[in-house]
């Protein structure tokens, strides 16, 4: 009987949306809202063939190298900055800055530094990635409970051991709240690098469509760039869910108290 | 305890720690312009060294003289003007729906349960993926740009606001109603103090999404403002031009986030994790 209402609260609303849609359309010959059916018809038609392969797995490719380096070079460097405390005074403010440019204008500089090439794009994915993964890890390095800062020192614990059982552990909610902001970030990027100045990929294919007034196969194609945002964020949900359980166990006990 | 008796009891007598604190905290400040100057070095000198050619990267000074050029165009004011509309009109209009939902949605058991599953849905949806039919039904003008806006500041929004109702304290609740306090009287004064900070903070993360959109839409998209600007700016090949307002860009982003933090401060001057944030 729960689980019965709780399926009905999860598919609920989201059933009743697809039923207001597919009666609004049904007797509509509106060029720009297709039909249910016509769209799930041409989704298949669109994307499980060929551009399967051309589009959608370099697009995911260039999406997955470009945010896993800068997950590394963010969380590499945020450790350094956030350890050394005149480091982060110097760089802080010239970080901050750069963290407040919005990435997406970074596509036409490096368009003209390195031209219009696959590097070019994940380049463009790592540069946007990487400012929330930096200081993200830099405040949750320099905010290591100090109680077990000493403890460590007490106990002889330095350098690799330190940063491996210390200072990565408790910055990692931190970082975590980072890498989920970098891959919303990543996936826009992707998406505009190749709207603005590709012949392939997601980005493009969907402009494409646009541009020639193919309307259900330009809808389907944003029907995948939804799904592409809703797999990434389970999936990332699901990795926070196995790093941080000790964390999340912790504030449990601790609100319980 | 008041705020008196702890900042007394404290070890080092409060006028002394605080020179000492001032004195820290400008040593830092001195450490921060450094490092801006340190970049600024850096940039001026791989043009002029050769490491990447001039043409691709101008030197800092030029780019900075172009800057301060474009201080003095109308156009340029003008580009920045149109960018700065697109975003606070489409923040407030996120905000304004956002505030008015998440009220509604929140304050019902029912309601939070049946819409959960479509939020978590159309949440994480990139913004983006909006661009083709935001330009098929808007073409290059400002609607374009809040299409987008709109769509990706609303969500920050509401999941805060969301989080903020739910957290309402059910003895302060409960205690209102004893009271006798109507629905509208509890809204008002427990569960809108309640979910002020998170709302706030949506309003923040929001306030720097709504930018990014902004730029984005004018660049992609062509509707007017910076973005758009940039773009011309580098198909014409000034370059200089160029990078000086992505440098503009970047200003406008810091300046937002100055101007966020300083209006959650006022507003939150009451809450506890301001409060203490001062007295520290």
């Amino acid at each position: 009987m729960r689980t019965a209402r709780n399926i009905g609260y999860i598919l609920g609303l989201p059933v009743l949306l697809v039923l207001v849609w597919w009666l609004s359309t049904l007797g509509s010959v509106n060029f720009f809202v297709p039909k249910p059916a016509d769209l799930v018809e041409t989704f298949g038609e669109v994307w499980f063939g060929d551009r399967f392969f051309s589009d959608v797995l370099p697009s995911l490719g260039r999406l997955v190298v470009g945010v896993a380096v800068a997950i590394l070079i963010g969380v590499v460097g945020g450790v350094l900055i956030g350890s050394v405390r005149w480091l982060r005074a110097l760089l802080e403010p010239t970080l901050e800055f750069f963290r407040a440019i919005p990435p997406p204008v970074l596509v036409p500089v490096l368009m003209l530094l390195m031209g219009i090439t696959d590097s070019m794009k994940v380049m463009v994915i790592i540069s946007g990635c990487v400012w929330p993964v930096l200081l993200n890890t830099i405040e949750g390095v320099r905010a290591v409970d100090p109680v077990l800062s000493d403890s460590a020192h007490t106990y002889g614990i330095s350098g690799w051991a330190r940063v491996r059982y210390l200072v990565l552990p408790s910055a990692s909610p931190q970082i975590m709240a980072g890498v989920r902001q970098s891959l919303s970030l990543g996936l826009i990027l992707m998406v505009i690098s190749e709207m603005f100045a590709s012949s392939s990929g997601l980005g493009f294919t969907i402009v494409q469509f646009q541009r020639s007034f193919a309307i259900p196969e330009m809808w389907s194609g944003i029907v995948v760039l939804g799904l592409l945002g809703v797999a990434m964020s389970f999936i990332f949900q699901w990795a926070e869910r196995n790093i941080l359980r000790w964390y999340h166990g912790q504030k449990e006990v601790e609100n319980a108290a | 305890m008041s705020p008196g008796t702890l900042a007394a009891g404290g070890a080092a007598p409060p006028k002394e720690r605080q020179r000492r604190k001032a004195g820290k905290g400008a040593a830092k400040q001195l450490l921060g312009i450094l490092g801006i100057i340190g970049f600024l070095a850096t940039w001026e000198l791989i043009p002029r060294l050769g490491l990447i050619d001039e043409r691709f990267l101008p030197p800092a000074s030029e780019v900075i003289a172009a800057l301060v050029v474009d201080f003095g165009l109308t156009a340029f004011w003008v580009a920045v003007g149109e960018t700065m509309k697109a975003w606070f009109l489409g923040l407030l209009m996120a905000v304004a729906a956002a505030v008015l939902l998440g009220f509604i949605i929140g304050s019902s058991d029912f309601l939070r349960k049946a819409t959960n599953s479509t939020i978590e849905f159309l949440r994480p949806i990139p913004s983006v993926a909006l661009i083709p039919l935001a330009v098929l039904l808007f073409g290059v003008k400002i609607e374009s740009s809040l299409l987008l806006i709109v769509y990706a500041s609303f969500w920050q929004v509401l999941i805060q606001v969301l989080y903020g109702v739910a957290d309402v304290d059910m003895v302060a609740n409960n205690t209102a109603k004893t009271y006798g306090l109507g629905r509208m009287a509890r809204i008002r004064y427990v569960v809108f103090p309640t979910a002020l900070p998170y709302l706030m903070t949506g309003v923040r993360l929001a306030a720097a999404v709504a930018l990014v959109l902004a730029i984005t839409a004018e660049l992609v998209i062509g509707s007017p403002g910076l973005g758009r600007e940039i773009a011309l700016a580098q198909s014409g090949g000034a370059i200089s031009g160029m990078y000086a307002l992505v440098l503009a860009t970047g200003l406008i982003g810091v300046l937002i986030n100055m101007l966020m933090r300083q209006i959650e401060k006022r507003i939150l001057g009451w809450h506890s994790s301001i409060r203490s944030e001062v007295i520290v």
